[in-house]
């Protein structure tokens, strides 16, 4: 990739997030009345740099940055193969409870055998059981051509209901004051850096380079993309864009469970019945921001992760509510979907090899064509 | 029929059955109440998808207005006379209801404009409004309750004289679906309105051909992009609707992400209703339905055998029902559901040098 290109394919994403930083500056100036009494034109300059003390000042700061970027580069992992596809893996959210409860119930029976037996038995209980819950709405579609938008949603909710009947059923700890499943013990994560760097962010930074190797350097990758762009040349080539777009589900699956493995071995050490999680949406934003592409996917989870690390450091200092790195969020996702009205307000001219693959996601809603 | 019952599995099913007609008589209005967020929701994903929008934003939207209802008429409520007419409606209600109006509009305008004019993709279009909508929400929601701020209260519903309801059958009926609050019952006509209008209007056979094939709804002249945009539009006012619902209606105060999912159950209703106003309404009641069934088997069990295993099935399994029938529906496992043909497709006019 030469560097002409590079700089255009980063021009957007970097005018979505300073016209978001711009716009979030504004929402705060005008809703600074009710943070502190009075409109307060320094707000934003204040809780900025709260933001940014909070997520780089210190080495602890820098390692909750990364903490916190974990999750969130393997759930736009697996949005973002999905948009290789030209499929919107909405169940990311889905898929990373299911891999966090596996993780917690394996977690839980092998609590007193060897860390060497219990981390990768755990890890992997929880990359199977995303796996299989990508493999289910990939299934759909490939053979009842049901919309994996829909089914992924849907499954998000069945998912969040399974959790919490597993957790106060089956997997409740006995004797703990609020329904949670039994501590992981042996399978919790080292700690490598810091009070709280886990093995997780290794895991999250090899499946960067193992997932551009996935797309750029394999049969199965070359497949995925051809797929994404045009099933119809796909098929005539020979390949069956029915076993692709189960094997990409499955993989997303396989990634959003691992999150949930990092999350639950590495921080919690158990699985609450109401785990409270935003991944599935973040993931979406780090993909979309990051285009799709992992290398550019680990870089925009570090932002995310950056903000989510900084805000709380931000509502002490500046007394802005850590719901302000939503508002952030959904700010630069609506200037990268209206790429024109960017490019208008800093007169940038479109790249000429744009690529196209984000565009194509709702393309096979309507007609349903089974693939 | 004594005999019948000898068989267990027969004799399992009729008694099943008579529990949920039990149900449904003794929580039929809970359950128009519960169906009401989601029927509107799924009515404004109605008035998108027939015209070929997608739209799984119904959350983002239906929060934003539930936020602006509740917002709106806590600023207004000491400057405006309370003075509560019929159905409890005050005046500071009211212009809590149009700001829910205004917000459901105005959000479905930014789809709008990204979806038909801006030719973004219309699932990530959605899915932004849910994003964004839900984080200024709840931003700015807690600032706002930081201080505590008035409340404008809620409609009230609509009552009969005991002597009315006491009538067998139309006594039930009024009971069910007319002693409602003013947002209820509005969905009520709406979705009558819309189910006529759709097939037996100009309006209703140009959204239905523009749904599905817009270029031959442009080749007998029909602007697909103006129709578009006023039916989104359209839909807007409704997913307001559901929205106010929230804040001033069934409750009087706003919570962060308090819709809960309903704009996705909406989108379930409309898909298992098959792009229908009345199928999607009926879905809306019958995910009600699921609902409190769940609940009456926690509290009043049938008796007997069918008790026994109806209180073995998790609570959850109820809660999660909705969903696993839309997923199994969409995949036509039982009789198929198939959304109009030019679903999620930006329309582009022809150039003259094509």
């Amino acid at each position: 990739m030469n560097l002409r290109r590079t700089i255009s394919v980063l021009t957007i994403p970097t005018l979505a997030i300073v016209l978001a930083l711009i716009v979030g500056g504004a929402v705060m100036i005008l809703s600074s009345p009710l943070v502190n009494g009075s409109l307060d034109v320094t707000l934003p300059f204040v809780a900025y740099a709260a933001l940014a003390s909070g997520a780089f000042g210190s080495v602890d700061a820098l390692v909750q940055t990364v903490v916190s970027a974990t999750p969130l580069i393997l759930a736009g992992l697996a949005v973002g193969i999905g948009f290789k596809a030209g499929l919107f893996n909405i169940g990311a959210q889905g898929q990373f409870l299911i891999g966090a409860v596996a993780a917690a119930a394996v977690g839980a029976g092998l609590a007193h055998a060897s860390p060497f037996v219990a981390i990768p038995a755990a890890v992997l209980a929880a990359m199977i059981a995303g796996a299989i819950y990508g493999f289910i709405p990939g299934f759909l579609k490939a053979f009842t051509g049901a919309h994996e938008v829909v089914t992924t949603i849907m499954l998000n909710y069945v998912a969040i209901q399974f959790v919490a009947y597993l957790i106060t059923g089956p997997l409740r700890a006995a004797g703990a004051t609020f329904a949670r499943s039994p501590d992981v013990g042996a399978a919790s994560l080292p700690i490598l850096i810091g009070d709280n760097g886990h093995l997780g962010i290794i895991f999250a930074i090899a499946a960067v380079p193992l997932a551009w190797w996935l797309l750029y350097r394999t049969t199965l990758g070359f497949e995925v993309r051809t797929v994404g762009a045009n099933p119809d040349a796909a098929r005539y080539a020979g390949m069956s864009p029915k076993a692709v777009l189960i094997a990409t589900l499955s993989v997303c699956g396989l990634l959003a469970g691992l999150a949930g493995a990092g999350e639950i071995l590495g921080i919690s050490g158990y699985m609450p019945a109401g785990y409270s999680t935003n991944v599935g949406f973040d993931g979406i934003t780090v993909a979309l921001l990051g285009r799709a592409n992992p290398i550019g996917i680990l870089f925009s989870g570090l932002l995310l992760g950056a903000m989510r690390a900084g805000s709380n450091l931000m509502q002490i200092n500046a007394g802005v509510p850590v719901q302000m790195i939503d508002v952030l969020q959904g700010v630069i996702l609506f200037f990268l979907a209206a790429e024109l009205l960017v490019r208008a307000i800093f007169r940038v001219r479109a790249a000429k090899a744009e690529v196209a693959e984000l565009q194509t996601v709702s393309r096979s809603y309507g007609g349903q064509t089974t693939p | 029929m004594e005999f019948i019952l000898h068989f267990p599995v027969i004799g399992l099913l009729l008694q099943f059955v008579a529990y949920l007609v039990q149900v449904m008589i003794e929580n039929g209005g809970l359950i128009v109440t519960v169906a009401t967020p989601i029927g509107l929701g799924a009515l404004c994903g109605f008035m998108n998808e027939r015209s070929g929008v997608v739209n799984i934003g119904i959350e983002g939207m239906m929060i934003v207005a539930a936020f602006a209802a509740w917002w709106v008429a806590a600023l207004v409520v000491p400057v405006l006379p309370a003075t509560a007419g019929p159905l409890g409606i005050t005046l500071p209600l009211l212009v809590g209801l149009i700001a829910a109006l205004v917000a459901g509009v105005l959000v479905s305008a930014v789809h709008a404009w990204l979806s038909i004019s801006v030719r973004a993709d219309q699932i990530i279009s959605g899915t932004i409004i849910n994003i964004a909508g839900l984080g200024i929400t709840g931003y700015l929601g807690l600032l706002i309750s930081q201080n505590s701020p008035a409340t404008a209260g809620n409609f009230d519903s609509l009552t009969f004289p005991a002597g009315v309801i006491s009538i067998p059958v139309v006594g039930w009926l009024m009971e069910t679906f007319l002693e409602h609050g003013p947002i209820t019952l509005s969905m009520l006509v709406v979705v009558v309105v819309l189910q006529i209008l759709l097939y037996r209007s100009r309006w209703g056979l140009r959204t239905r051909a523009v749904g599905e094939h817009p270029r031959a709804a442009e080749t007998v002249g029909i602007n697909v992009i103006a129709l578009r945009y006023r039916n989104v539009l359209l839909g807007g006012l409704l997913a307001g609707l559901a929205g106010a619902w929230f804040t001033i209606e069934y409750g009087n105060s706003f919570q962060s992400g308090m819709t809960n999912g309903r704009g996705f159950i909406a989108l379930a209703a409309l898909i298992f209703g098959r792009w229908t106003p009345i199928g999607a309404v009926g879905a809306a009641l019958l995910f009600g339905l699921a609902d409190a069934l769940g609940t009456a088997i926690r509290q009043s069990p049938p008796v007997g055998d069918l008790g026994v295993m109806l209180t073995t099935i998790p609570a959850q399994v109820f809660t999660a029902l909705p969903y696993i029938v839309t997923i199994i529906v969409l995949a036509g496992v039982v009789g198929r559901s198939t959304p109009p043909a030019a679903d999620g497709q930006p329309y582009e006019r022809e150039t003259k040098a094509a």
